[in-house]
């Protein structure tokens, strides 16, 4: 067997994360399944003082927060009298790389740079590659980027390709990958090789660089409005856009303000598909991330995920590729803000959701991201249409991942989807039951851990637990 | 004649990282047919021809080799068409606000 065979490389998997990300994750195991999740958030040492600090040096952050007065009158125009909260957005695309994950990456950079690595590396194929890149820029490290880009066609997915040549603006090394999970086994290699920082997407670093995203936008509503916010919508993937923002609105003192998380459906379409790579659409912000990632946080490529969605997350929701479309054009013609498309997946759901708000009342969505060639509806709907997906205006309903994207003939068509938390969180507990390894039994500290991180509680957690096993024996599975 | 590229010219390479038959066993059946490809940037280590094994330096520093697939390679991701779909979508949003404004 070859050194870099795909077995000898995950082997060492474990070593490899350990040297590239500095963090000894099991000093934090309190059971079997459980961890000190708050310590290996506080043990960096990055505090939102800190945070806020080290951001502003490196210009990330700060961004303005925009009333969308026509687009609030427009969701008024199809409510029903008294209703059509007022929308706002937090206009991160004013961040260096045009995306809020700036904010992820600058904790990565800052500590790589502290801890004297050469480099930053991440296996990313969206915005936050473009943001390392740019980070690493700043800090005057090196920087390699993994993408997942094309197909065995050499199809490139348009938005992925603007993120190839916007990595290489910033002077950053770019590999790009055919489909397939098997990306984060030659991300291993790389890691080896250069001994580079491994700026993971589900780092502590990552999920505290999106905390001042929440407590900006609390204090710029606080400032303006006198009150904080009713309602945050943030388009949901990895689960640290979630995990992130409502930490920091907590921080800011609103943690009254709901979080919806929103998602693009595409279900149907499998994510290491060669064939659906280029019907998806949707390089994020959609369930072929936030399903998985919120049913069951740790399949990532540190040991412990920072990002832990299904803990923070009030309510969640999915909207359609045609409602994404929908709003994006809207967005653009009616409030003067051209913005990429995979960034208005929450803005899509607030939309809706304003509808259903009181008139006084603040619904905010916490992102933008810049558009630019193939990062845009025109890109991806004319890669959609080569690829035989029937594109045509109808009730968004109508929508079918990878065959048709619906455009809605008009706003009042445009209406999420609720996920069922419960069935979320029932999934989430069935995943955990299956990790406990043979013949343990978990622990007071594990049902108090379970119950946090599926935000319900230890008598909760009981009930589904037993009933799983039960269920399971009677099926003769146990 | 293959097009040749000298020494210290921005090109781009081709490697496969996993034949089809070395696929993580988890990956769906249309993916375990076709191999896992690669393909990076750099600056040429010697003068090598389009086609033929060849060794780049890249932005990083890394030194990798592979088949030489493109001399300065262009970047061809773009907006294309308008989409009929979307265009009248302003005019009817603009309606809708018009409507609204003049009914108060």
């Amino acid at each position: 067997m070859s050194t870099d065979s795909y077995k000898a490389i995950m082997d060492q998997k474990a070593e490899i994360m350990r040297s590239s990300v500095g963090i000894n994750y099991e000093k934090y195991t309190t059971g079997v399944l459980s961890f000190d999740y708050e310590a290996m958030l506080n043990d960096t040492g990055y505090d939102l003082d800190a945070t806020r600090d080290i951001q502003g040096r490196s210009a990330v952050g700060d961004t303005p927060l925009v009333e969308l007065k026509n687009l609030t009158e427009l969701v008024r125009a199809v409510s029903e009298p008294g209703k059509g909260a007022r929308l706002f957005v937090k206009d991160e695309a004013a961040n260096p790389s045009g995306s809020f994950k700036d904010r992820r990456a600058s904790l990565s950079a800052f500590e790589a740079k502290k801890k004297g690595y050469k480099g930053i590396a991440a296996a990313t194929s969206g915005n936050y590659g473009a943001a390392v890149a740019s980070q690493a820029a700043k800090a005057g490290l090196g920087c390699i980027i993994v993408q997942e880009a094309f197909d065995s066609k050499k199809i490139a997915q348009p938005e992925i390709a603007e993120k190839t040549r916007a990595c290489e603006a910033y002077g950053a090394e770019v590999v790009r990958l055919s489909v397939g999970p098997e990306l984060f086994y030659y991300f291993l290699i790389i890691l080896k090789e250069t001994g580079y920082f491994n700026a993971s997407l589900y780092t502590p670093y990552s999920i505290l660089g999106i905390e001042t995203l929440g407590y900006e936008l609390a204090m710029q509503v606080k400032a303006r409005e006198g009150r904080f916010p009713d309602v945050v919508v943030a388009t949901h993937a990895g689960g640290g856009n979630v995990t992130g923002t409502t930490r920091g609105l907590i921080k800011a003192g609103a943690a009254d303000t709901l979080m919806v998380a929103a998602s693009v459906d595409l279900s149907g379409l499998h994510m290491a598909s060669d064939r659906d790579f280029n019907r998806k659409s949707f390089t994020t912000g959609h369930t072929g991330f936030s399903v998985p990632f919120s049913t069951w946080p740790d399949r990532v490529d540190v040991p412990r995920n920072a990002a832990r969605s299904l803990r923070y997350m009030d309510r969640f929701v999915t909207v359609t590729q045609g409602e994404v479309f929908y709003m994006t054009e809207a967005l653009a013609v009616i409030e003067g803000m051209e913005r990429g498309p995979a960034g208005n997946t929450s803005l899509a759901a607030a939309f809706a959701i304003a509808r259903e708000m009181d008139r006084e009342q603040i619904i905010i969505v916490q992102e933008t991201e810049y558009t630019g060639a193939g990062k845009h509806p025109l890109g991806q709907l004319n890669l959609a249409k080569q690829m035989g997906i029937d594109v045509r205006r109808g009730d968004p309903r109508e929508n079918q991942p990878g065959k048709a994207i619906v455009i809605p003939e008009h706003p009042s068509q445009i209406k999420p989807v609720e996920m069922d938390l419960d069935r979320i969180r029932r999934s989430y507990l069935r995943n955990a039951l299956d990790s406990l390894p043979e013949g343990e039994k978990a622990t007071e500290k594990d049902l108090e851990f379970l119950a946090a991180d599926t935000k319900s509680t230890q008598d909760y957690v009981r009930d589904v637990v037993n009933e799983l096993i039960r269920t399971r024996f009677l099926g003769g599975k146990v | 004649m293959a097009k040749r590229a000298k020494k210290d010219t921005w090109v781009e390479i081709y490697k496969i990282v996993l034949e089809k038959g070395e696929r993580a066993p988890q990956v769906p059946n249309d993916t375990q047919q076709v191999p896992l490809e690669m393909k990076v940037k750099g600056f040429l280590v010697q003068d090598a021809a389009v086609g033929k094994e060849a060794e780049i330096i890249t932005p990083a520093g890394r030194r990798i080799k592979g088949r030489l697939l493109e001399i300065n390679p262009a970047y061809t991701h773009m907006f294309g068409r308008p989409i009929p779909e979307l265009s009248p979508i302003a005019g009817e949003i603009r309606a809708i606000l018009r409507e609204r404004r003049n009914a108060s």
